[in-house]
């Protein structure tokens, strides 16, 4: 095709839930492309030979190839072509931030809109779900070598994923009742259903990775009890950033203050919305502030939305400083969700009988770049004023789940807390144990924690086969 | 699955199961916790391990129904499953040799000092057990504890039998009597701990308390259970369950303890008729 005629395809957007509508339901926003508008997007792809998407993609799918089979029409080859790098594409398709990776490095982006990578990738994976046509590869020879995976959740699965198709048992242990981790409590049903964790991780299951589900590593067993005991020859950490930071404010432990976590824990895993079909009740108020400005302020914004909240963020810098992908803030603000930006909130101010009644905030203006580059936030002196609210979310990140090192001794750990590790290799401090995503890195994005959980992957089948690491 | 094996009613709505867990029977040291859900759609509750038989992979919880996931819970029968129970969790509480250590308990920490009660006697000090109800029919364990212990001091509100009283007031009068006390933990509702800690505070006792706020992963993960210890906020299940009772803020726990109870009023008024299994005290919906 002429790359004239390609020129004239506009970037296909995706069907989606009016706003209206689905602040009333917890169902997924965007519909998926359909087949016809999968191909015509594809077409606007030139299909480049060193393609610089695939550079930028964290794990590396060979995106020209399997764009050319959506052209084709080849919608299942080319969701087993994306699964040849990525064991998770239903998901990564929904929640990757491909403007800042694939989609960012686009040709086509450079004078037009890029191809939109992460919808065709959603698109062939939710295809072959939907045509139950999931094919299992042929897994390496049999090793006979044991991995455990401590921690279900992104990196885990995508370790969990890749050592199983080179021949080696894996185990994956998960302290929570279902696997998924983040995918499960943190990212709400409206922007990835958990029908399509469920499904991505049967299929782990059907390529033969064991899951062991309400089992701590640190508490039931040891790092070093599963290596000289339990008889697993590698052990890989991804327990992830489970420790919710709060402000440090006064009047933070009212009724009413939640963690992110908390807030989209009881919604997501629990199911509170559907209370009380469900035991766990959700937290429905009427007023509700959401303090942050990344994705999981969004996610929580948007949980509250559909709970039956009013619901304002209150971020103390500028919207273009916002870390949330752009397609989140302005699904949020479609919503209505209300936006309060250089704010910083200073109190939150309880009734007798310790419920939230309202926060105090003061307005910031921004003055010089700090050490992010960010311009910082400065008070506005006597710019204090009074929020009337009922709930307020802290949304403000996470610090790494401090149980695997704490019972660890041997694991060295950075003044964060978070685990130290060779970025090669993500080997730790103690041989055989290695560790990605969260606990490594701090707070960072599903698709990061897989790039990591890739790379040690290949580091830990090195050091099982002993061999030396590929480069 | 989690196999319940046993189950008795020890005294009227306090409910002592026994649970097969062997991986946190293997593992499960004095004054940890374990979370369970009884079917899928259940809550994440905390409830403390008040004993365990590691060879033979088992667990005792004590249980009173006080709303819809506990209610749930004792209307199980042996032989059913509970659908996940994960443990232990939360820091052991330390079982030195101190001296002469006082359990003070209330409801369901009569039988959550039972290990405790073994393990501070093996460790060498003089354990006394000072268990307290709002009557004497609610008292349990009376043989359990007077085997692990060497004193046992039934206390009732009501004074209808023994000492009228908490067992604060025992403690008080024992310190006030120059008894030397040389550590006091407290389990049960967090005024009865509220009421020992208030009573050792000025003799300078060592009091813990094991802290029982509302809790969802129990792992550290959701920030649900912090309470403020010392003028730090600490997280219950990672940091707990065992906190200095002299520096806890009592206030703040009593309303977080609180924070959901219009929600949970609004459970069991929706809670569907559950068929009875010969539960004693199960009301037939019509």
């Amino acid at each position: 095709m002429a790359e004239l005629k390609k020129k004239q395809i506009p970037r296909q957007p995706m069907p989606e839930q009016e706003a209206e509508d689905r602040v009333r339901n917890f169902d997924e926003v965007p519909y998926g492309y359909t087949e016809e508008l999968a191909q015509l997007e594809a077409e606007r792809c030139i299909l480049c030979r060193n393609a610089k998407c695939v550079a930028a993609c964290p794990v590396n799918i060979d995106i020209p190839a399997f764009v050319a089979l959506i052209q084709q029409g080849k919608f299942l080859e080319a969701a087993q072509k994306i699964k040849q790098d990525n064991a998770l594409p239903a998901v990564c398709g929904r929640v990757c931030p491909q403007e800042d990776q694939c989609e960012g490095s686009c040709v086509i982006g450079i004078k037009h809109e890029p191809v939109a990578i992460g919808r065709l990738e959603r698109f062939a994976a939710d295809y072959e779900r939907r045509m139950n046509a999931i094919t299992i590869p042929g897994l390496g020879p049999k090793t006979g070598k044991r991995v455990a995976v401590v921690g279900a959740g992104p990196a885990g699965l995508t370790v969990a994923g890749d050592l199983i198709l080179r021949g080696h048992e894996v185990t994956v242990f998960e302290a929570l009742q279902d696997p998924g981790g983040v995918l499960m409590y943190g990212i709400p049903e409206f922007r990835l259903p958990k029908e399509i964790v469920r499904a991505e991780v049967d299929y782990l299951r059907q390529l033969g990775v064991a899951f062991v589900m309400d089992y701590v590593v640190g508490r039931n067993s040891t790092i070093r009890e599963l290596l000289d005991e339990e008889g697993y020859h590698a052990v890989f950490i991804g327990t992830g950033a489970g420790l919710p930071s709060f402000m440090e404010m006064p009047g933070e432990n009212l009724i009413g203050v939640y963690s992110a976590n908390e807030y989209l824990t009881r919604a997501n895993l629990m199911k509170a919305y559907l209370f009380p079909e469900y035991d766990t009740p959700p937290i429905r108020r009427e007023r509700v502030a959401v303090i942050g400005g990344g994705n999981v302020a969004m996610d929580s914004a948007r949980t509250a939305l559909r709970l039956g909240a009013e619901v304002t963020i209150v971020y103390r810098r500028a919207r273009e400083q916002m870390p949330a992908r752009a397609e989140e803030v302005h699904h949020a603000e479609q919503e209505g969700v209300q936006f309060k930006l250089l704010t910083n909130p200073i109190r939150v101010i309880g009734d007798k009988r310790h419920r939230v009644m309202g926060m105090e905030c003061l307005r910031m203006e921004l003055g010089e770049p700090d050490e992010s580059g960010r311009r910082r936030p400065v008070a506005v002196k006597g710019s204090e004023f009074i929020m009337d609210l009922d709930t307020v979310i802290v949304a403000i990140g996470n610090k790494p789940n401090p149980l695997v090192p704490r019972t660890t001794p041997e694991l060295k750990t950075t003044k964060w807390g978070t685990v130290v590790t060779d970025p090669k290799t993500m080997e730790t401090s103690i041989p055989g144990v290695y560790a990605g995503g969260d606990i490594v890195s701090g707070a960072a994005t599903v698709i990061l924690a897989m790039g990591q959980g890739r790379i040690a992957a290949r580091a830990i089948h090195a050091y099982l086969q002993g061999e030396p690491l590929a480069q | 699955m989690f196999e319940i094996l046993a189950k008795r009613e020890v005294a009227p709505n306090v409910h002592e199961l026994v649970i097969r867990a062997p991986a946190i029977a293997k593992k499960a040291r004095c004054g940890q916790f374990a979370i369970l859900m009884v079917d899928d759609r259940s809550e994440r509750v905390p409830y403390t391990l008040c004993d365990w038989d590691a060879q033979a992979g088992t667990i005792k919880l004590v249980v009173q129904e006080v709303g819809q996931s506990s209610r749930k819970l004792v209307l199980c029968e042996v032989g059913d499953h509970v659908a996940h129970l994960v443990g232990p969790l939360g820091v052991p509480v330390e079982t030195d040799h101190y001296g002469t250590v006082a359990l003070a308990a209330g409801c369901y920490g009569i039988g959550a000092i039972l290990n405790i009660g073994r393990a501070m006697k093996a460790a060498g000090n003089r354990v006394i057990a000072i268990v307290e109800a709002d009557s004497h029919y609610l008292h349990y364990y009376r043989a359990e504890l007077e085997a692990v212990c060497d004193e046992l001091i039934q206390t009732t509100i009501d004074g209808s039998q023994s000492i009228k009283g908490h067992s604060a007031d025992v403690i008080k009068r024992k310190l006030e009597a120059g008894e030397a006390l040389d550590r006091v933990i407290a389990v049960g509702c967090p005024f009865m701990m509220m009421l020992v800690g208030n009573a050792t505070k000025p003799f300078a006792v060592k009091t813990l308390a094991a802290l029982n706020p509302i809790m969802l992963d129990g792992t550290g993960m959701c920030g649900a259970c912090r309470v403020a210890v010392g003028g730090q906020t600490l997280f219950a299940c990672v940091d707990g369950p065992y906190f200095d009772a002299h520096e806890i803020d009592w206030d703040e726990l009593f309303d977080r303890k609180a924070a959901y109870s219009d929600e949970e009023i609004q459970a069991v008024a929706h809670t569907e008729a559950v068929v009875p299994r010969g539960h004693t005290r199960h009301t037939r919906v019509a």
